[in-house]
């Protein structure tokens, strides 16, 4: 189970952030999860939980948002549900896909402060 | 206010960068490393042991790293052949990342070798998640573990550059499906090429230092689907196509409105988009 460093690995990039514009709390943090990604979103909750404690994200809510597997053939000019286990081949022509549209996600999309007052101005993060 | 902060960050971001800095340093040794994963007692540590041998006879600097949570009883056995080995004990953890390899490589192996093989922590699941710097990446089946091993992880399968089927001495009496597993690989990661091999009876042997031996001196890995992004199709019909690491990345979310060349593929490993604010 990954899940564990997955979730270390979050909390450290938030953490990260969190520093460079000085923040000090987290209220929760939004995940992009590929269906593809290997990634099991219920045990990476559970790890999160954990992986916050005695940190600045203590308390914050993991929000995960599943991506479908999406694969594409330029020949045939088509695009398909991949699935799991995904079908990387094409429907169509039975050829190999291109390549992915979507499915291996494993992204922060958004993290909401818990302590952004009024004087925080927006910056690059 | 600027309540919310839109990060878009990879969140394994940090063990890619690791991994490419690997990836340079190995390159500036002139050594190409190789990641070799497979369930345990598939037998990676057998057909490591009869490649070591075999590089050792053909003059070939070579050095072998094995993953395990507890016991040095694999680097013994890698050790007989005569190359120097080291063992990396993760003390629990199910997989490598590179910062953990990046350590034990600093100073080590003391000459410069052409091939350094890493054999991972006997898993399937996890250790196919973190890139570590490799130039080829293997997964190994034994013909013991089913046909349907590709579909049951697709992770894995879907990333290799190279599927090596072992113990094939044996297909005949466990009845091993062979076209059912190339459908399974092929459904995963069409084009991939797949290997059969017996440490016993030697079938297959040197195969795999062949193809590791290849891509060190600059031959194109074969470029798995499940690591390869497209944007959606362009108005010229086709899509654009473009490498993102062996770990995590994403697709380009914009398309693109000019035409490019269909054989225009970036290769190269896929940056995350650069965070920003709102």
């Amino acid at each position: 189970m990954h899940e564990m460093s997955i979730a270390l690995a979050v909390v450290g990039q938030v953490e990260d952030a969190a520093r460079s514009h000085g923040h000090t709390a987290v209220e929760s943090v939004a995940l992009r999860v590929g269906e593809l990604a290997g990634v099991v979103p219920d045990a990476l909750r559970f790890c999160f939980e954990l992986a916050c404690e005695n940190t600045l994200l203590a308390g914050a809510t993991l929000l995960t948002q599943q991506v479908p597997g999406r694969a594409s053939c330029a020949p045939c000019g088509s695009d398909w549900d991949t699935g799991l286990p995904p079908q990387l081949c094409c429907p169509c022509c039975g050829g190999a896909a291109g390549g992915l549209l979507s499915g291996r996600e494993l992204e922060i999309a958004e993290v909401r402060w818990a302590d952004a007052g009024a004087a925080t101005a927006c910056q690059e993060v | 206010m600027c309540r919310a902060a839109d990060l878009q960050t990879a969140v394994l971001a940090k063990n890619d960068e690791g991994a490419r800095d690997l990836r340079a340093r190995m390159a500036a040794r002139g050594t190409a490393l190789v990641n070799l994963m497979s369930s345990p007692g598939s037998g990676k540590t057998a057909l490591l042991e009869a490649e070591l041998g075999l590089a050792r006879e053909r003059g070939l600097a070579v050095a072998a790293l094995t993953a395990d949570l507890a016991t040095e009883n694999d680097a013994r056995r890698l050790a007989r052949s005569g190359v120097p080995v080291r063992q990396v004990l993760t003390d629990g953890l199910c997989h490598l990342e590179t910062d953990m390899l990046g350590r034990h490589l600093d100073g080590w192996p003391e000459q410069d070798v052409r091939l350094l093989f890493v054999e991972n922590v006997g898993n399937l699941v996890c250790p196919a998640s973190y890139d570590l710097g490799e130039s080829l990446r293997v997964v190994l089946a034994s013909v013991t573990e089913g046909e349907d091993k590709p579909l049951k992880y697709p992770t894995a399968f879907g990333l290799a550059h190279l599927v090596v089927v072992t113990k094939n001495d044996i297909a005949e009496a466990v009845e091993f499906d062979r076209e059912a597993f190339l459908g399974h690989v092929r459904q995963v990661n069409p084009g991939v090429e797949v290997v059969f091999t017996s440490a016993r009876s030697g079938e297959g042997a040197g195969l795999l230092l062949d193809r590791a031996l290849a891509v060190a001196d600059g031959a194109a890995p074969h470029r798995p689907v499940m690591a390869t992004a497209t944007v959606a199709l362009v108005e010229d019909g086709h899509a654009h196509a473009h490498a993102f690491g062996l770990g995590h990345g994403h697709p380009h979310a914009h398309a693109h409105p000019h035409p490019h060349d269909p054989a225009d593929a970036h290769d190269g490993a896929h940056d995350g988009a650069p965070a920003a604010a709102r």
